[in-house]
């Protein structure tokens, strides 16, 4: 059941993540945004390998890190950087910003821990109305500390709810590195209470994806619970300058966990640079014009008043 | 006579016939047991597979109905004693009553969260308190409460199968043995009931009751009073009337959030006079903003207001304790006694 990749396609999608978000850190300084943002640099793969082996029906639950999850779920990068910019015509009219999206059947909060009973929740009423969807909920190693992970793990294994949970382990939780917050394994806190996991520590798309589609597969199949553990690497800072990691640990990581460079090498360089000028102005475009786009009514709030 | 359990349980099992998309869950609602104080008593037998038998995690059972009702269901979580809502409150606040608005107008949280409140049963700090006030003022989270006095199931009722936006639903533990009483029959009072019409979502389905003593010379006091304060208000009102001769006009109001203050604003420009009767702790609440927002609308025409309220100590376990910390008819009749 598992969709056979299209290495082009996922080439694709991991570059427009990429080049959507560095154009966020880029362009922060100059004041077009508003508020805060967490990039997914370094991630991508994650995101593009599972989402590709999502059915059109499925529930995508995402955190604070979301742009990658929402474009890789198929969401317009004009609408994300028009929600970022606070205007109108941003995925939730300007009202989340960077970590509250809603499009479709994607949802995310800021909030870490909170979205892990929800989209138990989600798969469980798919289960019961028989729609045959599943959920998939993306969480960080951070993420781990938060008790109500363990309740919904629990319920999720005793109400054999069809979701799987998506550990991003970037070992880094803001400024927290793994070793002074996640105790003992990530795999076995998910076998503790039934639920089988694959663990992988890789940054390549065509790893990942096998194992996200098995797992899914697994769900459709008979509704229960499954996890992807995914050990990966944050390459920009948790918000924007706040990178307290030693700069060189930072370049190792880029150059041996590139998912854009493991998986760009296996194209032909021609077709690779073809869809690299595809993406550049994709997002440049989808730049200009949230620019142009329109703010919301201030007066639009109930119980505004005119100052 | 109908007590306001069997008006809660009975409209249980009318919104569970209604509707199939309704589900509940809950820890131990499962019969025989039926839940701690009954409520939920012979759903699981009428409408096995939409009861869902809970382990002890409010915040994730809560966490997991609002996803159900993100996605087309209409749960009802039953949370065993009203002093755990605190074990909710991310759940309450940063997800359930935002999702709406903080989507844009895109979803909906159809969700009734319904916890037994208050104390008078000796069962000590933290089995014994009223806690609603923490989740008042909370936008885009309505807080209802039932008295005696009124349509207890059917406040419920239309909160599972009409209300689109999520409900927390506070039940005084002591309202469960009274009988229901409709405004309408009773013999000293004369009823009006009233709908606020509330800020960018229209009427409430949640009525405010008013009750006028029968025959009575012009109200003195207006005192407003919800869930059990009500029915010690109703006792305090007869006993001011036929011991002191100080007439009252008495507002039930059975929405505390989002709260519209005009009911309590019509009695109390006819009385001049406010008191407000709370079980929850005197700072900082419900009566607190009442007296405020009457202070703002009716500025000098207010010439005395007062709040009850419960010390400021935690719910003793001990009787004798528990009944001089809590709020009782004696502290509502000395009260407006201070004010005429």
């Amino acid at each position: 059941m598992s969709p056979v990749p299209d290495p082009l396609e996922l080439y694709r999608q991991i570059l427009r993540i990429r080049r959507f978000e560095e154009t966020v850190l880029d362009k922060f300084p100059s004041g077009v945004f508003y508020g805060t943002t967490h990039t997914y640099l370094g991630q991508e793969a994650n995101a593009v390998g599972v989402l590709s082996c999502a059915r059109p029906d499925d529930i995508v639950v995402s955190n604070h890190r979301c742009h990658g999850h929402f474009l890789a779920y198929g969401g317009e990068p004009r609408a994300l950087f028009a929600e970022l910019m606070g205007r109108e015509t941003g995925v939730c009219g300007g009202r989340g910003g960077s970590q509250h999206l809603h499009w479709r059947n994607f949802y995310s909060n800021g909030v870490q821990g909170g979205t892990v009973p929800l989209a138990t929740g989600m798969a469980l009423a798919e289960k019961l109305r028989g729609s045959g969807a599943a959920a998939i909920v993306f969480l960080g190693d951070g993420t781990l500390g938060e008790g109500i992970v363990y309740e919904s793990l629990n319920i999720a294994s005793l109400w054999r709810a069809p979701i799987l949970f998506v550990v991003e382990n970037n070992r880094i939780a803001q400024t927290t590195p793994s070793e002074l917050a996640v105790a003992g394994a990530i795999a076995t806190r998910f076998e503790a209470f039934g639920i089988s996991c694959i663990e992988l520590d890789s940054s390549d798309v065509l790893e990942i994806l096998p194992a996200a589609g098995r797992l899914l597969d697994e769900i459709h199949a008979e509704p229960s619970p499954r996890a992807l553990v995914l050990h990966t690497a944050r390459f920009g800072p948790h918000s924007k300058g706040d990178d307290t990691r030693d700069s060189i640990d930072v370049e190792r990581l880029r150059r041996t966990r590139d998912p854009l460079v493991i998986h760009g090498a296996r194209l032909p360089e021609e077709q690779r640079k073809a869809i690299e000028a595809e993406v550049v102005e994709q997002i440049t475009l989808a730049f200009r014009l949230a620019l142009g786009d329109p703010a919301p009514d201030p007066q639009s709030l109930p119980g505004a008043t005119t100052p | 006579m109908t007590t306001v359990l069997d008006a809660l349980n009975q409209a249980l099992h009318a919104a569970f016939q209604a509707d199939e998309t309704v589900f509940l869950l809950g820890e131990d609602v499962l019969d025989p047991y039926g839940g701690a104080f009954k409520v939920t008593r012979g759903l699981s037998t009428a409408y096995p597979g939409r009861v869902l038998p809970a382990p002890i995690s409010e915040a994730g059972i809560t966490g997991i109905a609002a996803g159900m009702a993100l996605r087309g269901l209409r749960p009802v979580v039953e949370i065993m004693f009203g002093d755990f809502i605190t074990l909710i409150a991310d759940q309450l606040v940063n997800h359930i009553a935002k999702f709406r608005w903080m989507y844009n107008d895109q979803v909906r949280v159809p969700l009734v969260i319904r916890t037994p409140m208050g104390g008078r049963r000796g069962y000590g700090p933290t089995h014994s308190q009223t806690l609603e006030k923490i989740y008042l003022g909370v936008p885009g989270l309505r807080v209802l409460a039932p008295s005696s006095i009124g349509d207890p199931g059917g406040l419920l009722s239309r909160a599972i199968l009409e209300d689109d936006n999520p409900v927390l639903f506070i039940e005084n533990k002591l309202l469960y043995l009274l009988p229901v009483q409709h405004p309408a029959g009773m013999e000293e009072f004369e009823a009006t009931e009233s709908k606020a019409e509330l800020l960018g979502e229209g009427d409430s389905y949640a009525p405010t009751f008013t009750l006028a003593l029968g025959g009575a010379p012009p109200a003195a006091i207006t005192l407003v009073a919800y869930g059990y304060m009500a029915e010690l208000a109703r006792q305090a009102a007869l006993r001011l009337a036929y011991e002191f001769e100080i007439f009252t006009e008495l507002v039930i109001p059975t929405q505390l959030a989002p709260f519209e203050i005009e009911a309590v604003l019509a009695s109390t420009r006819r009385s001049g006079r406010l008191l407000t009767i709370e079980e929850g702790t005197f700072s900082l609440g419900w009566g607190a903003e009442i007296l405020a927002r009457s202070v703002e609308a009716l500025g000098s025409g207010l010439r005395a207001a007062r709040r009850v309220a419960a010390l400021e100590v935690p719910v003793p376990a001990s009787g004798i304790l528990e009944l001089q910390a809590l709020p009782s008819v004696e502290h509502i009749v000395q009260t407006a006694k201070k004010m005429v």
